[in-house]
């Protein structure tokens, strides 16, 4: 067994052992009964399905291992006992957070530049989701942390690409917009951790600020106003996700978080800090979906990390800084799903890959994601 | 271009002594592979202005890869010889810009799925490496420490979790005038062990009085420089055509004189303070992670016999376009948070110090400043144990030798 393979196992028992005492999960085994997600328990044209990133990485010991269940109360007492757990999610791509997430919504390990503005060169999940279901542009959206991801709704696949994903919201964007850069709203306006540059001009199906009012129904002033009140950039997303499910309801939404990599400034309180922030916002969000109309009973959430950061004992890292190594922990994530269907309190702790998520949506939701090579999550099924 | 090809012309752009050593080893660097030889070039283009350890390091290297046979040079880098370049990194001046061929070769081992492969193969020559020359051991014990929450009057939150199980915490702790006597430790073993860079203090604010034999760090002394680079970034973002890999190798060309970090008449502490601003992620912004990176590179770079670092409060997070822009407003500071970031930067310290030779006989301290809390770890402090007892630092200090 190799050494990545070893310390990933490790990971994933320490994980599961946690998730065990702390919450009296139980180990999920072949033996367990099918999972209802995919016998129908929500006809597949009714399903709703979001997903949340949990990022934009973060360690085992600021988690889920002992140390760290402080940090996600949320998730540990409120999400864990309603969900079905996978320990140990291995990404073998690149750790840089567009691609990575690129990857995710693929299937794909992509190879982009991380830092240009390119669109991935796979389909992604929300072209296959439109294509073979033939939904329109506002039933597919993505909020993203930064300029950056503004070409993560859409592939540059031969028959697929523009006009063929999702809508993308980036909601520092449309707030710089709002306030024309104006100082007193800098502290929201960061777009990169990894890098002090501006990102990439702006293309692919972004949303404009005027279309705010009409596709949102928010004005200016009030989505200006609320931004006062806000103290991340995470939270501004998911203001935006709630007005969106409100006014649009789309069946398939993604919500990309990113406070936690202020890591990468080496401040060790902010990153904690970033964790705890993401942590109540996922425990929000659940609520917003059951409190909603449209998506209570329908909905399956699902919340991963992209990745996870460099550990302690890597010298040619330093530590919860950044995600550079390569090592077993910075590869080495978790998942979990909730809603109808899915067996609560259920904890899985052999290796799937973060190119697994997309073949598992399309079975659960009936498309074909026929250019991803990776395998649909049985458990789920 | 690739190694074999390799002419001592070719070096004429490096600083005289990187010269002297390249063309000295040329015929060594012809026998190496293009994924390997831009990494030790690395090491060589900046010989002029590295610490003694390094230097030291550098050359053994050097040495131990001339003496190798054919054969053996071949077996010590079959792995590397299986990296597959592309035709930009063979075509990249790699001779004169070792380090940002080595970022762009990063890039290309993430892309083609080859960072397993380079990774293992140098985990290997290191061991290789280190097996064939072994460390020479510390001229005496080294000694860390690390003096955290300045500025802070009452925490409740457990300190020093993660050092804990590996020494003696001790709860009575007299700190009157801690931090000078911590000092004239540093400065007794400056005078006992007079050794170039062996002794150092590094300050995340304003540094106290010490002695000149202590080479000394410290985060408000490069006030003027951090506002340079700051200034030079801005400019470099307005620029069209600005991009990640574009700053980084702005950066990575700077020297002292850019940023006016050339008045010490050291040129080696000048171009060390400037990379810790130039490499260091988050060292012009945050003091905290200013002193913990500082102390990592000190440790991994100089191999300090001696190492007082002392955290003091960072600002308080304000989002990168305003931090990037200067301003007269002083900055509001965060005590609490900074207390925090600097317990991480503490067990960092420690795990870097312990990285280094003669780490089976290293001591550690971890200090509250002005409080009573304090953590020693030695050969001679039982781990995991609590202490009551009243001790001075001073007194603490000569329990771990």
């Amino acid at each position: 067994m190799s050494r990545f393979r070893q310390i990933a196992q490790q990971l994933a028992f320490t994980r599961r052992e946690f998730l065990r005492n702390a919450t009296g999960v139980a180990l999920g085994s072949a033996l367990l009964r099918p999972s209802a997600l995919a016998r129908g328990a929500t006809p597949s044209s009714k399903r709703k399905v979001v997903v949340i990133t949990f990022g934009g990485g973060a360690r085992d010991q600021e988690t889920f291992a002992p140390e760290g269940q402080e940090n996600i109360p949320h998730l540990v007492r409120e999400l864990i006992p309603q969900s079905t757990f996978f320990a140990q999610v291995v990404n073998r791509g690149i750790l840089g957070h567009y691609v990575a997430t690129a990857s995710l919504a693929t299937g794909v390990y992509e190879t982009i530049n991380n830092f240009a503005s390119l669109p991935p060169e796979s389909p992604t999940i929300f072209e296959y989701f439109r294509k073979d279901f033939k939904r329109p542009a506002s039933d597919a959206w993505v909020v993203a942390p930064s300029n950056g991801f503004n070409r993560i709704g859409e592939s540059s696949h031969r028959g697929f690409g523009p006009g063929s994903g999702a809508r993308v919201i980036l909601p520092k964007y449309l707030l710089s917009a709002a306030t024309s850069g104006s100082a007193d709203y800098g502290h929201l306006l960061r777009d990169s951790y990894e890098t002090p540059l501006s990102a990439p001009e702006l293309g692919g199906s972004t949303f404009e600020l005027e279309q705010m009012e009409r596709i949102l129904k928010l004005s200016v002033d009030d989505f200006r106003s609320h931004a006062r009140t806000l103290s991340s950039p995470d939270e501004l997303s998911v203001y935006i996700v709630r007005q969106l499910m409100r006014q649009l309801a789309p069946s398939l939404l993604w919500v990309t978080m990113h406070d936690i990599d202020i890591a990468h400034a080496g401040a060790y309180s902010l990153y904690i800090d970033g964790i705890r922030r993401t942590d109540r916002l996922c425990a929000e969000l659940w609520k917003a979906i059951q409190s909603e109309p449209e998506y209570a009973g329908k909905t399956n959430l699902f919340i991963l990390p992209d990745f996870g950061r460099d550990s302690d004992d890597d010298p040619g890292g330093n530590g919860f800084q950044h995600h550079r190594t390569g090592d077993a922990l910075s590869r080495t994530t978790w998942m979990m799903a909730l809603g109808p269907g899915v067996r609560e309190g259920v904890v899985f702790d052999h290796p799937v890959e973060t190119i697994d998520f997309v073949p598992t949506l399309g079975v659960l939701m009936g498309f074909s994601p026929s250019f991803s090579p990776g395998k649909p999550i049985s458990e789920l099924l | 271009m690739f190694p074999a090809d390799l002419k001592p012309e070719q070096f004429g752009g490096y600083p005289p002594e990187a010269r002297k050593l390249a063309i000295e080893y040329l015929g060594v660097f012809q026998g190496l592979p293009l994924s390997f030889l831009p990494s030790l070039l690395r090491e060589v283009i900046d010989y002029d202005y590295r610490f003694p350890a390094e230097r030291k390091t550098l050359e053994k290297e050097l040495a131990n890869l001339h003496a190798l046979s054919g054969p053996e040079l071949k077996e010590w880098f079959r792995e590397f010889a299986g990296i597959q370049l592309s035709g930009k990194l063979e075509r990249f001046d790699w001779i004169n810009s070792p380090s940002q061929f080595v970022e762009q070769l990063s890039s290309h081992l993430w892309t083609t799925h080859q960072l397993d492969a380079f990774r293992k193969a140098a985990t290997d020559y290191a061991n290789r490496l280190h097996a064939a020359i072994p460390a020479d051991p510390p001229a005496l014990p080294r000694l860390g420490i690390a003096v955290i929450g300045q500025g802070v009057d009452v925490h409740e939150e457990q300190l020093f979790r993660r050092l804990r199980p590996h020494g003696a915490f001790f709860a009575a702790i007299q700190p009157d005038d801690g931090l000078q006597r911590l000092l004239d430790v540093v400065a007794a073993r400056a005078k006992s062990t007079p050794l170039p860079y062996a002794h150092w203090y590094i300050d995340g604010g304003h540094e106290i009085l010490h002695p000149a034999a202590i080479t000394c760090v410290s985060y408000k002394n490069l006030e003027p420089a951090r506002a340079a680079l700051l200034t030079r970034i801005q400019a470099e973002t307005t620029k069209a055509g600005a991009g990640p890999e574009a700053l980084r190798t702005v950066m990575a060309q700077m020297r002292p004189a850019d940023l006016g970090v050339d008045q010490s008449g050291d040129r080696v502490l000048d171009y060390f303070q400037v990379k810790l601003l130039t490499e260091g992620s988050g060292t012009q912004i945050f003091s905290t992670s200013f002193a913990q990176w500082a102390a990592r590179e000190a440790l991994r770079r100089a191999q300090p016999l001696t190492l007082l670092v002392r955290f003091a409060p960072r600002q308080r997070q304000k989002p990168m376009s305003e931090l990037l822009a200067p301003s007269r407003e002083p900055a509001e500071l965060d005590p609490i948070g900074s207390l925090v970031d600097a317990d991480m930067g503490a067990y960092y310290n420690w795990i870097n110090q312990q990285r280094l030779p003669g780490s089976e006989k290293s001591m550690f301290l971890a200090w509250f400043e002005n409080h009573r809390e304090a953590v020693a770890i030695s050969p001679s402090m039982p781990r995991g144990t609590v202490s009551t007892s009243a001790a001075t630092l001073p007194e603490l200090l000569s329990w771990m030798a």
